[in-house]
């Protein structure tokens, strides 16, 4: 099949026919690949550094947030006087709600401390404990009446500064002036640890309660439910407008400048500033069509606004990947545009049109801006109980909780980063998921 | 990193000593027992050749015989996929290319390439031309450079059409011009092998018949080794012709024998049309 | 009954309506589908239609302009003393009132008469506003029911009607973001062009000094306050360009590396982890900059004995860069990734190395989509809010030194907006003012980078 006479040919003979530049590509060589060796690491570099950046973040928010799952609590031994509670032993609600519980408090601890008897340094004694523990023991006994009379063993919350003292956030040896808790308040505490009084336990007030100005009574649940609420509200009206929109200019809409100008008008909405939708729905839903401040139905509107566009892209692009051969086969049965539509081609796509609305709403959920404009900033204490109610949501109260001087708030703020990151990080993965899961070859 | 060969030779971008029969008889590239996989698909079989020095081999045969493949471990171009992997010994004047000290980006500047579909870049005529001396570090001054740039264009007919509007993309050619531009491109890093994947396919007859031409003027200077589907282009161009079927070289021969007295009954089956 | 309530009482009716219409074509067709123009179902969705359309535009507008009326209704219906009064005590008087009909805290000490007169009426108002609307609500459902009813007959064109109306509700819903983008233009025109009675347009955009507090006494000096944009804006280039130091290199080369570098492996990691980047919410990146990375540059100047604020435009501006990474990169990994494959061997059939072809081929193959999506970087670097609120500072400094703190347009807006807030003020309108220069901005931004983007797809398509 060859003719083998040639194959032992040197290098020089089979060069000497060529007049190439093989001299100068060599002596290149060395410097070319020392450029690209040094390009791919600038390429490495940068994503490691993106990487880092992430890794950094992270790991920063979670250390900070770790304290904040707990609470430094104080059990406390108080006689519950009827005198102080309940003089004339009627045992009305009016009477038990607005009696002086500070003052039953404030008994147990001078009894605990009775070498304490300057008014300034009862005060910082008392300072130790949270204002909380009044509700605490008000509620208990509104719930139990019976108790009127007893001596009773109550937890109640210490105060945000003995906390950050407890979890070592203060430290003691710190100058006194650098911190926020005295050396005698030290001295105090040190001495209700040696009794075996103070108890650190599982926060469960950071989930349960709504904002507070004490760090130590502050909680999440009030902006989780305002969030929900917003989050259904934007659902309720982004997802069927932008699904509307989706088939219409997909599948129905003729090609003319009007439909133009809407498709450019969306990709364009998509980047406008999530801020200037806040200065719409001040100008639009609060002061045009009165709607209240604050209220979660004016957000969930605002980020209704805000996440269309994303839904309508991304509706737009699973409608497209619907291969024709389906719509021609329901065509080709008589069925009507309407028809092909719903009963074919919508549910095929709805995967994922739902990854684009999930991705939507994770957006909507993380967005902080235009909220402030329309006065979901407020300080509300309160849970909302419906999308009407004055709110705050996740986003917000972080940026509140970040506002606030007192050092326990850091740690809150942390945590409350936590919770908003783990809500996000549970869509995106549905958001993967369902793409996974419903994910077609066409 | 390279071998130093060719040390002796001077660099000379302009080709126009005469060729003497003995070197036209050399064997430039050499192939034994190549086989190539696509992953765990194995798409060339125990392929042996020999390609001479000065001449024009064309591969020919049906679709997906492993042809372009062939072609494609020449100058390593398979490199770039990544599930690709190549067996057996190809040789570059003795020097095994797939070698672990064989540079590759050195071997493609012996070995060019032309692709089916004329691929310049977007950028001017002048700068597609010039862009291989210039990331090979040929010339040392601008007017070297243009020497280059004309030289090569000269060589693939195109200098004259081209000439007063080498700051123009080299976008904005026809399909003809544009594969003549990227075999200019190739010429100007002055290859000793070119090899050509369907460079016409694209291209009407007339600008096919502008680029044959070319092939046989260049065969003076360069070895070339094109893959073709016509037929009729593997004999108009072509000194040996290899038909490859299956993954398999069937035959190789002279190209006159090849269309006249095929010796393997598939390679006449496809000559004549019967398959393909 | 609330709104809710009299939205699933709509509800209900409807799906009334809905099998009224299908038994009533049944019956009318004497039980045979076989001779009925359409289905029995879209019987059902002519009356559900009839039904649910006017109702749901009565609720949607009785819910949009009740309060808007009932206000104007009770000032009218206040004594004199109080219904002259400003509009800013007026707004928070008519509060109390309502809070007062609530049962909710009032905010001031005294509850004369006259605002307990009002607050009833108020009550009062509200309480007819309620049965009127649920009365009027189910006389029009009832009647679109009834009208329905009436014309259901065998040869009704059922199906055409029903598809009819959704393409009208398809197109009505199309139209939404149109009606938003003229909603933002005309709301932030009508603001600004108040503000501009005020202040004068040329004093906004070329004064060089911005303190917007308005005096507490009208012959104060400085009683208008100073609107002077430059120092914001000046800002927020600062801060845009320092963010787009960090994200445009950093971005460019990740991309880079992860379309002609990473093996697919590496890409399939990579890529998702960027983007978690791009998923972060700002207000995170901003307790993050104002936490960490600012202290950090604060010590690091102390180090090298610098002053560097611990507001400064650095820290902030290198956060949103990290945050605006993913944006250019995974839109410049795709601009790459579609340079055709034809081109790459070209530039390796000629001996190129991998580098040579990216900086030489790819980068200028790919350069009208990288600068689309480095545009489209700065545009989300100008609209950027939290990170600037929680981060840099509220002093309109007009400064080129990163060290020093610096205010931008969104911090300012903000700053306006937050808190109480009188709404004729300047000050207030002043924030109108910078979102319609915002909005511009980034419009331009967007409609020059979304044109260069596109015209790139179509030259590889």
């Amino acid at each position: 099949m060859t003719d083998a006479a040639p194959i032992m040919n040197g290098p020089a003979n089979g060069s000497l026919a060529t007049r190439n530049s093989n001299d100068a590509v060599s002596r290149g060589l060395k410097r070319r690949y020392a450029a690209e060796r040094r390009f791919k690491a600038y390429g490495i570099l940068a994503i490691a550094f993106a990487m880092g950046m992430l890794g950094l973040l992270f790991t920063t928010i979670v250390s900070k947030a770790i304290p904040a799952f707990t609470q430094t609590m104080i059990n406390l031994e108080i006689t519950l006087y009827p005198q102080d509670i309940d003089p004339a032993g009627t045992r009305e609600r009016q009477t038990l709600s607005s009696a002086n519980y500070r003052k039953v408090i404030r008994q147990a601890f001078y009894d605990l401390f009775p070498d304490v008897t300057s008014r300034r340094d009862r005060r910082e004694l008392f300072d130790m404990i949270s204002p909380g523990a009044v509700y605490e023991i008000r509620d208990m006994v509104m719930a139990n009446p019976n108790l009127i009379g007893e001596r009773v063993v109550v937890q109640m919350p210490m105060s945000d500064d003995i906390d950050q003292l407890n979890k070592g956030q203060i430290r003691k040896d710190s100058p006194e002036t650098e911190r926020r808790v005295k050396d005698k308040q030290i001295a105090w505490f040190e001495r209700l640890e040696n009794r075996g009084l103070v108890e650190t336990v599982f926060n469960t007030t950071f989930f349960t309660a709504g904002d507070s100005r004490e760090p130590e009574l502050a909680g999440i649940f009030g902006a989780a439910m305002g969030s929900l609420f917003t989050m259904l509200v934007t659902l309720l009206v982004s997802f069927p407008l932008a699904v509307a929109s989706a088939i219409y200019l997909e599948e129905f809409a003729p090609v003319n400048k009007w439909t133009q100008t809407i498709e450019v008008n969306i990709n364009n909405l998509a980047a406008v500033p999530s801020i200037v939708f806040g200065l719409l729905g001040l100008a639009v839903f609060i002061n045009f069509f009165g709607m209240p401040r604050s209220a979660p139905v004016v957000g969930g509107l605002v980020l209704a606004l805000m996440t269309l566009p994303t839904i309508i892209i991304a509706a737009r692009s699973a409608l497209k990947s619907v291969p024709p051969s389906i719509r021609e086969a329901a065509y080709g049965l008589g069925a009507s545009p309407l028809q092909v539509i719903t009963h074919h081609v919508l549910p095929l796509a709805m995967p994922g049109i739902l990854t684009g609305t999930i991705i939507g709403m994770a957006q909507a959920l993380g967005e902080t801006a235009p909220l402030l404009m329309i006065g979901m900033v407020a300080f509300i204490v309160d849970v909302p109980h419906g999308a009407l109610d004055p709110a705050t949501v996740l986003p917000v109260q972080i940026y509140l909780w970040a506002d606030s001087p007192e050092r326990a708030f850091v740690e809150r703020t942390s945590a409350a980063i936590c919770v908003l990151l783990a809500f996000l990080v549970i869509m995106n993965v549905g958001a993967v998921f369902l793409r996974k899961r419903f994910e077609r070859k066409w | 990193m390279t071998p130093d060969m060719n040390q002796s030779i001077p660099q000379d971008t302009a080709g126009d000593s005469p060729v003497t029969q003995s070197q036209a008889d050399a064997v430039k590239l050499k192939a034994r027992n190549v086989k190539v996989f696509y992953g765990e698909k194995q798409a060339l079989f125990d392929v042996n050749l020999d390609i001479k020095a000065n001449e024009v081999t064309s591969l020919i045969g049906p679709s997906g015989c492993g042809k372009s493949t062939f072609l494609r471990s020449l100058n390593r171009m398979n490199d770039t996929i990544d599930i690709c992997r190549v067996e057996g010994e190809i040789s570059l004047d003795g020097q095994d290319i797939y070698d672990k000290n064989i540079d590759v980006v050195h071997l493609r500047a012996r070995v060019g390439m032309v692709f089916q579909k004329p691929n310049p870049f977007p950028k001017s005529i002048f700068d597609n031309v010039a862009y291989g001396p210039r990331i090979h570090g040929l010339t040392n001054s601008n007017s070297e450079l243009e020497g280059i740039v004309q030289t090569a264009l000269e060589k693939a007919g195109l200098w004259n059409e081209v000439k007063d509007r080498l700051d123009q993309p080299g976008t904005g050619l026809s399909g003809g011009q544009q594969q003549r531009l990227c075999i200019a491109r190739a010429v100007a890093v002055s290859p000793e092998v070119i090899l050509m994947d369907e460079p016409c396919s694209a291209l009407d007859p007339i600008a096919t018949a502008k680029i044959e031409e070319l092939i046989d003027e260049l065969r003076e200077n360069f070895t070339i080794v094109i893959v073709t589907h016509s037929m009729q282009q593997a004999a108009r161009v072509s000194q040996r012709t290899a038909f490859f079927h299956l993954g398999y070289l069937v035959e190789e021969d002279d190209t006159e024998k090849m269309f006249t007295n095929p010796t393997d009954e598939r390679t006449q089956g496809y000559i004549t049309g019967r398959f393909g | 009954m609330s709104f809710p309530v009299l939205f699933g009482v709509l509800a209900l009716l409807t799906i009334f309506g809905y099998y009224l219409g299908r038994s009533r074509a049944l019956k009318t067709a004497g039980g045979q589908v076989r001779n009925l123009h359409s289905l029995p179902n879209y019987y059902g969705y002519y009356i559900g239609l009839w039904c649910a359309a006017p109702g749901f535009l009565l609720l949607v507008g009785w819910m949009a302009l009740e309060n808007t009326i009932m206000d104007s209704m009770l000032i009218a219906n206040l004594p004199d003393s109080m219904s002259s009064l400003p509009a800013a005590e007026l707004s928070l008087l008519l509060n109390d009132v309502k809070n007062l009909a609530n049962g909710d805290i009032v905010s001031r000490e005294v509850i004369d008469l006259d605002l307990k007169d009002a607050a009833a009426f108020y009550g009062q108002l509200l309480t007819t506003s309620k049965m009127l609307l649920t009365a009027i609500l189910v006389a029009v459902t009832c009647g679109g029911i009834l009208v329905a009813r009436g014309r259901i007959a065998p040869d009704l064109r059922a199906r055409n009607s029903v598809e009819k109306a959704a393409m009208a509700i398809m197109i009505i819903c199309s139209t939404i973001a149109v009606l938003t983008t003229l909603g933002i233009i005309l709301s932030l025109l009508f603001e600004s062009l108040r503000f501009f009675q005020m202040v004068h347009p040329l004093d906004f955009v070329f004064g060089l000094e911005w303190s917007p507090q308005t005096a507490l006494r009208k012959d104060q000096v400085g009683a208008t306050g100073l609107f002077g944009a430059v120092p914001l804006l000046a800002g927020t280039m600062l801060i845009s360009l320092i963010a787009m130091c960090v994200a445009a290199p950093v971005g460019l080369m990740a991309a880079i590396y992860m379309s002609e570098y990473a093996p697919t492996k590496v890409r399939g990691t990579v890529k998702p982890l960027l983007e978690i980047l791009a998923g972060i919410p700002t207000v995170v990146y901003g307790f993050f900059a104002a936490l960490t990375v600012a202290p950090f540059f604060r010590g690091l100047g102390l180090d090298f004995g610098l002053t560097i604020s611990s507001e400064s435009a650095l820290a902030a501006g290198i956060v949103m860069g990290i945050m605006i990474i993913p944006f250019v990169s995974s839109l410049s990994d795709d601009v790459m990734s579609a340079v055709p494959q034809s081109l790459r061997e070209g530039s390796y059939g000629l001996g190129a190395t991998k580098s040579e072809t990216i900086k030489q081929v790819i980068l200028p193959a790919a350069l009208p989509g990288i600068v689309g999506s480095i545009l489209l970087g700065v545009s989300r670097a100008i609209g950027e809010t939290m990170i600037v609120v929680m981060a840099a500072g509220l002093a309109a400094n007009l400064t080129a030194n990163p060290f020093e703190a610096v205010t931008t347009v969104t911090v300012q807006i903000v700053t306006l907006l937050v808190g109480d807030q009188e709404f004729d003020s300047a000050k207030t309108l002043a924030a109108f003012a910078l979102g319609l220069i915002l909005f511009c901005v980034t419009l331009v931004l967007n409609i020059i980078a979304l044109t260069i983007v596109n015209k790139y797809r179509e030259q590889y398509d």
